[in-house]
């Protein structure tokens, strides 16, 4: 009788626990994807609905929405009165600067997550087989710097950008981009993982250094590099300290990340519809493959071991 | 493979031959792995390594054309400069208001995600994504919400509140605090969800055959094997703080209120008149400064990770 009641009391209990669960849960996670969903639905609005909710706001300066309707107090709607893709179709068609802008974006992510782990996989095979003072060192500061803000790595790539004379173009973002460690810092970890039984084995087969490498390193760690390919382009792909210096005196050449936020009062609408094409490449890329980006962030904790 | 050496020199004599011949082919791989490493470390000291020594030697100069050793005027100099003090004032009071939440906010997600509740796998999938949306595609929805005629001021006005300046008051910080919130949580969740997947089942459940309840059982139990993720979290979440000017320029831009001037502002305005001197001391201070506060975070945590042994 008595164990019957203990059963359901900590029953009640349990169910108690998941409410409550659920309920913190959904709340956070409700708020956290609100500003995603909102720049969304709002993205698919008219413009003369977007000036009327949010003129209040914006309209400070422009005179541009003087004839249209603007109400008195903002009204921040997640469904649009009129689902419509003008501000799509005015981005998309008729004004070039946000491509060319999103285009900015690519040419910096692509070369950067590519040529980042090409060589970093080298680098991570020869800090990953053998230990000895110099690469132990070595490897120390790589993660040192990695740990360093922008604050304190944007200077010295400042002065050899403009001693090789490449500031103010597009090299200046690359070129310190590719050279940057986190790449090698998570292959390292991974490939210190690699037994050395199995080099043992493809020893015994006759295979040379560039044959392991190759065949066992690489293939073994795809995952890794997988993971890592994904958390470099969403870092870059949201980047605005390394433009706003390396990219001083030549603003067409600022990725999105940077314009979004100067895009003027006027043409708020088009605003949202830019904001949602910039983020549904990563978003897209994340719910394919969240596995990977949550493999790639636990590994990223690897840095005591 | 240091393991294997001092174990095998513990054995028979016999096998000290063999051991003499794998040293040698070590030694021949070793130099054969080196050029793997080239490109990574050419382009390493190119870009980082040697300028950054360039920045120190600057740091102590009076100006690259005249070169004349100056010791310390330079970061008198810095130290005695009003905007630079107000930016590190800040980036310091930030970070000492966000690291907390941004540790402790995740580690109660992460908790509540190890129960097992429907819907787990969508709640985790919406947590996380702000870690991939760019800030500043979600800028817009942020100013609707915090501009002095926005959605938040609207609501206080309508149950008789007075409005807050969001933008332009000390309660700027909690806004960017939000904001830095919303972008780090998901990472720092995943981190320890990760810890909290790697507790061993037999510990669990011990636990719950001694009637330990959640509480005592997230101090005794999980919070002993978490120490290590959680001083991660907290490295992790400091260097993030420091890197949040991205979310104060894209919300408020070059020029912010007084209180959200962080580091990276006062680096990029010295930026524009090019002071060598000045940046290259703030940027060797900056980096004493997070060495210094790492270090300090690794004593800690050597003295907690003893203490758990005991």
């Amino acid at each position: 009788m008595n164990k019957i009641g203990m059963k359901k009391k900590t029953q009640i209990k349990r169910v108690i626990s998941i409410i409550l669960a659920v309920m913190v849960l959904g709340f956070t996670a409700a708020m956290f994807i609100m500003p995603i969903v909102l720049t969304v639905t709002n993205s698919f609005m008219t413009k003369s609905e977007i000036t009327a909710n949010y003129g209040k706001i914006f309209s400070e300066s422009g005179s541009s929405a003087v004839s249209s309707y603007i109400a008195d107090k903002v009204n921040l709607k997640i469904i649009p009165d009129k689902v419509s893709f003008g501000q799509y179709i005015t981005v998309l068609l008729k004004s070039p600067q946000y491509l060319l802008k999103f285009w900015n974006s690519v040419i910096y992510v692509v070369p950067i997550v590519i040529f980042q782990i090409v060589i970093a996989l080298g680098a991570s095979y020869s800090f990953a087989r053998y230990k000895g003072r110099f690469r132990n060192t070595m490897f120390f500061i790589y993660i040192a710097l990695m740990l360093m803000p922008y604050q304190v790595t944007l200077v010295p790539n400042y002065l050899v950008a403009d001693w090789m004379d490449i500031l103010n173009t597009r090299w200046s973002i690359i070129l310190p981009g590719i050279f940057s460690p986190f790449a090698v810092f998570i292959l390292t970890k991974t490939m210190q993982r690699i037994p050395s039984s199995i080099v043992e084995a493809a020893k015994i087969d006759g295979a040379n250094e560039w044959k392991i490498f190759r065949k066992v390193f690489v293939p073994m760690s795809k995952n890794a590099i997988y993971s890592v390919a994904i958390l470099l382009f969403m870092d870059y792909w949201n980047m605005v300290e390394q433009p706003l210096i390396m990219l001083q005196n030549n603003e067409d050449m600022h990725p999105l990340s940077v314009y979004l936020s100067k895009i003027n009062a006027g043409e708020i609408g088009l605003a949202f519809a830019v904001a949602a094409i910039y983020m549904v490449l990563p978003l897209l890329l994340f719910l394919y493959s969240e596995d990977r980006v949550l493999e790639g962030v636990a590994s990223s904790s690897a840095i005591k071991g | 493979m240091k393991k294997n050496i001092f174990t095998s020199e513990n054995k028979k004599s016999s096998l000290i031959k063999k051991r003499k011949k794998t040293i040698s082919f070590e030694k021949r791989d070793k130099s054969s792995t080196m050029p793997f490493m080239i490109p990574s470390i050419a382009g390493f000291m190119l870009f980082f390594l040697i300028p950054f020594f360039i920045v120190l030697y600057y740091s102590f100069i009076d100006n690259p054309i005249n070169q004349e050793f100056v010791a310390f005027d330079n970061y008198i100099s810095l130290l005695r400069n009003h905007a630079f003090m107000l930016s590190l004032k800040n980036t310091l009071i930030f970070s000492l208001i966000a690291v907390p939440l941004a540790v402790i906010i995740p580690l109660i997600l992460a908790l509540f995600l190890e129960s097992n509740i429907p819907g787990k796998s969508i709640f985790r999938t919406a947590l996380i994504s702000p870690l991939v949306v760019p800030v500043a595609s979600v800028i817009l929805i942020w100013q609707v919400v915090f501009h002095y005629n926005g959605v938040i001021n609207v609501f206080l006005d309508s149950i008789g509140i007075e409005a807050v300046d969001w933008f332009k008051s000390d309660f700027s910080r909690l806004v960017v605090v939000l904001l830095f919130l919303w972008k780090n949580t998901g990472y720092n969740m995943i981190l320890f969800m990760a810890a909290l997947a790697n507790i061993p089942v037999d510990v669990k459940e011990a636990a719950l055959i001694d009637g330990a309840g959640p509480v005592s059982r997230f101090f005794k139990i999980k919070l002993n094997f978490m120490s290590s993720s959680i001083f991660f979290v907290t490295i992790l979440s400091l260097i993030n703080s420091f890197k949040v000017f991205r979310e104060v320029y894209l919300l408020t831009g070059d020029y912010p209120y007084e209180g959200l001037y962080m580091l990276q502002h006062y680096i990029n305005n010295t930026f524009r008149s090019l002071d060598y001197q000045k940046l290259s001391a703030a940027a060797v201070i900056i980096c004493i400064i997070i060495t210094a506060i790492i270090a300090l975070l690794f004593v800690i945590d050597n003295k907690i990770g003893s203490s758990v042994d005991e």
